[in-house]
């Protein structure tokens, strides 16, 4: 390859730089925010099936947020974590997918396992990390995983699950399955090494992922100037020698399409495609954060007028697809629900201390066991200590 | 002499450095305008300029990485990891590359002007990745210091012996600690020695030795045992590498028995090895084994963090049995 470079590059006898911004690179964008559609826009593939279990998503996912916002405030759940106004982008990425592809989000991606069916109760579960959690009351709130939804359990560093994607795509295309892998990312966290490192194994070694960008402008306090100075994130999917696209994250039927699309070439070809969804993360990092301190209230407004939902909802009523009593009767619904749910899960008890210990390994190696012998010992001394447990000590 | 919290402290080290030191340089994922997420680079960028208090993109490798290089240069760099659970991508700039710099070169080159920040330690919900003490990875590798302080006063007479001393030092901060541990700290410069301990509370029956945000919980155990007439004395260790053998030995010379605690997991703890070296120097003193408690060996955990946890209660159920051993 690089002796092609070598004798095959065109030849200049005068120095000749590349401008780091010569690439330049469209944005695709279909939906407006009217609910009207660009002309000529190349529609994805949806039909009005298709098209409401999408909404009632993003629908289901505004709600959660609102509510467990509020509930953290009240101490009920320590940390949360809102998608506020970037919803388009975990929805749309699994309403373009098939149920056997693997998703491997960041964090703020609940969107695409709602959109898989992840129960209500076991959102609620989790995040009260109780005794039915999946993850068994070991994660933060937000830290979601299921296996039967093909959604691999959230991890809190950054970056890390990029380069595992490449590798959990290669093994899907080794075993001839009709399935690919989703990654989403950050633009902050696509300063990790992780993510150089994932998008050039995925390049090299030919793995049918496709690696999701979302460029919501923060990491943190830190805004995207401060994070890179090149063109976006999609400028370093042609430097990995890979497909790239940059779409309107807030618009759903782009962010639909480019998934479709990117699925479609995945698997026939056998290579990664990177999207980079330009969007804007309209809520605080964390229930941690306070925005306040960094960007100015002007800046939220303008984004607010972009909102993913609505733009959708629009489109929605256009198509003769939904109207306001409908959505009038899904919100309140949906705010019952949680309501009820929250209730419910409050309730429900810590997990068992047996809990502890197990998932290290396989099997619970013998200097573990005993020091889980010695701390029952110890809770039954000071049952006062330990009252989530003490009580259920066998 | 002024009312500070942990975080305070730390502010008023960075100050003091940077206003004194115009090669002294503070950066890190969010530690520019907003002053870090916890606030402990709060006011920094406005009173030094962008140029030398700023946001790094996300990246711990390039954090250090960058942070090496600028301490080769002879600039006092000054990096904010944002998370100890974080420090992990900088892994190999930290164990190869901070640590070694002076040996492999002969001196030619070293990055003793590094000072690496990071918050660490349990006790605050915050599951896996918010909660680790990971002090004995780096306690493996010859080269850096690894600095670790218990309250405001300690934090900032500690943290400007790091930045001055002229080694790589890594500065764990009890982030437990941050606004709960507030004490009276002058205004003014002070240092406190690297490599030395401190007897925080004299006693005569046991040791009692830990570091950090451990030290209070120690405390803690202490006072439930002198209660029943046990009296400990209590080392707060301050300086994980290199650490101070003789203030260790002699007071278990003097009390003949010795519990060690730290948040981290027992196997492969820098209890163990202090356990080791204290059993060489100390052996025909010793009237009970040396007892280690500490976090089980699993990952930190969320919803039984406490059952987890190297509590108070399990150091004093330590203390009586070394005392009835
Ligand atoms: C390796 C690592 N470093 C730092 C952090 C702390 N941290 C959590 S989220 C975050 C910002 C991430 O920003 P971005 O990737 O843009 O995602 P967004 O929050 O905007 O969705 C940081 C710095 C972390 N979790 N992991
Ligand atoms: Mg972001």
């Amino acid at each position: 390859m690089n002796t092609d470079i070598y004798s095959e590059s065109p030849v200049v006898h005068e120095p000749a730089f590349i401008d780091g911004h010569s690439v330049e690179i469209p944005i695709l964008k279909i939906l407006k925010q009217d609910g009207s559609i660009y002309k000529n826009a190349a529609m994805p593939n949806i039909d009005q099936e298709l098209a409401t279990k999408t909404y009632k998503t993003l629908a289901f996912h505004r709600v959660l947020d609102e509510r467990m916002v509020a509930a953290q405030r009240q101490g009920r759940i320590s940390f949360y974590m809102a998608a506020l106004g970037e919803e388009a982008a975990s929805v749309g990425g699994a309403a373009g997918l098939k149920d056997q592809d693997m998703i491997m989000a960041q964090y703020r991606e609940q969107g695409a396992l709602m959109f898989r069916g992840f129960s209500l109760e076991n959102f609620m579960n989790q995040m009260f990390s109780n005794e039915k959690d999946l993850g068994k009351g070991r994660q933060m709130p937000i830290h979601y995983g299921s296996r039967e939804l093909n959604y691999m359990t959230i991890s809190s560093p950054l970056g890390t699950q990029i380069p595992q994607a490449a590798g959990y795509a290669y093994g899907q295309k080794m075993q001839g399955l009709d399935a690919v892998t989703i990654c989403y990312f950050g633009e902050g966290a696509a300063s990790e090494g992780d993510f150089h490192a994932g998008l050039n194994m995925a390049a090299v070694h030919q793995a049918p992922v496709i690696f999701f960008c979302r460029n919501n402008g923060y990491a943190i306090s830190t805004p995207s100037e401060e994070q890179y100075v090149g063109n976006g994130i999609a400028s370093r999917g042609v430097g990995y020698g890979m497909k790239t696209i940059r779409i309107d994250g807030n618009d759903i039927l782009a962010v639909i399409a480019a998934v479709q699309l990117s699925r479609e070439y995945a698997i026939k070809e056998g290579k990664p495609v990177l999207i980079e969804a330009m969007s804007y993360r309209l809520g605080a990092h964390s229930t941690s954060d306070d925005p306040s301190g960094y960007r100015t209230r002007e800046e939220e407004a303008k984004w607010q007028e972009h909102d993913p939902i609505l733009r959708m909802k629009n489109w929605m009523l256009a198509q003769g697809w939904w109207d306001e009593a409908q959505e009038t009767a899904l919100f309140e619904k949906l705010r019952d629900e949680v309501l009820a749910a929250v209730k419910v899960a409050e309730k429900i008890a810590k997990p068992p201390v047996e809990d502890l210990i197990t998932d290290v390994y396989d099997q619970v190696p013998p200097l573990l066991q005993s020091q889980f012998d010695e701390l029952k010992v110890h809770i039954k001394k000071y049952p006062q200590a330990y009252p989530f447990t003490a009580g259920r000590i066998k | 002499m002024a009312q500070m919290n942990l975080l305070q402290a730390i502010n008023s080290a960075l100050d003091t450095v940077m206003a004194e030191n115009d090669r002294a340089v503070c950066f890190g994922e969010d530690v520019g305008h907003f002053g870090g997420v916890f606030r402990a680079t709060s006011g920094l960028q406005e009173k030094y300029g962008k140029s030398r208090c700023f946001n790094t993109p996300l990246v711990e490798q390039g954090v250090i990485g960058f942070a090496n290089g600028l301490a080769a240069q002879g600039s006092t760099a000054i990096a904010e990891i944002q998370f100890a659970d974080y420090i992990f991508p900088a892994f190999d700039q930290i164990v190869n590359e901070s640590a070694k710099f002076r040996y492999r070169s002969g001196n030619e080159f070293n990055v003793g002007k590094l000072t690496i920040r990071t918050p660490y330690g349990g006790g605050i919900a915050g599951g896996l990745y918010h909660s680790q003490s990971p002090e004995a990875y780096f306690a493996h590798t010859p080269g850096l210091k690894v600095v670790v302080p218990r309250n405001p006063y300690q934090a900032k007479g500690l943290l400007l012996a790091s930045i001055r001393d002229d080694n790589p030092v890594i500065f764990f901060e009890p982030k437990r600690l941050y606004r709960a541990s507030v004490g009276e700290v002058p205004a003014e410069d002070y240092e406190l020695p690297l490599g030395k301990a401190e007897v925080v509370q004299k006693g005569s029956d046991i040791t009692l030795l830990a570091w950090g945000a451990q030290v209070e919980i120690v405390e803690k155990a202490a006072a439930l045992a002198a209660a029943d007439g046990i009296s400990c004395e209590i080392i707060d260790l301050r300086t994980i590498l290199p650490w101070d053998i003789e203030t260790v030995a002699n007071s278990v010379t003097k009390t003949g028995r010795f519990v060690v605690s730290q948040e981290a997991p027992l196997t492969a703890g820098f209890a163990s090895e202090i356990a080791a070296t204290i059993q060489q120097e100390c052996f025909l003193h010793l009237e009970a084994p040396i007892a280690r408690v500490c976090g089980m060996d699993t990952p930190y955990p969320l919803a039984l963090e406490k059952e987890y946890a190297a509590d108070h209660l399990k150091i004093y159920e330590a203390i009586k049995n070394s005392m009835t051993y």
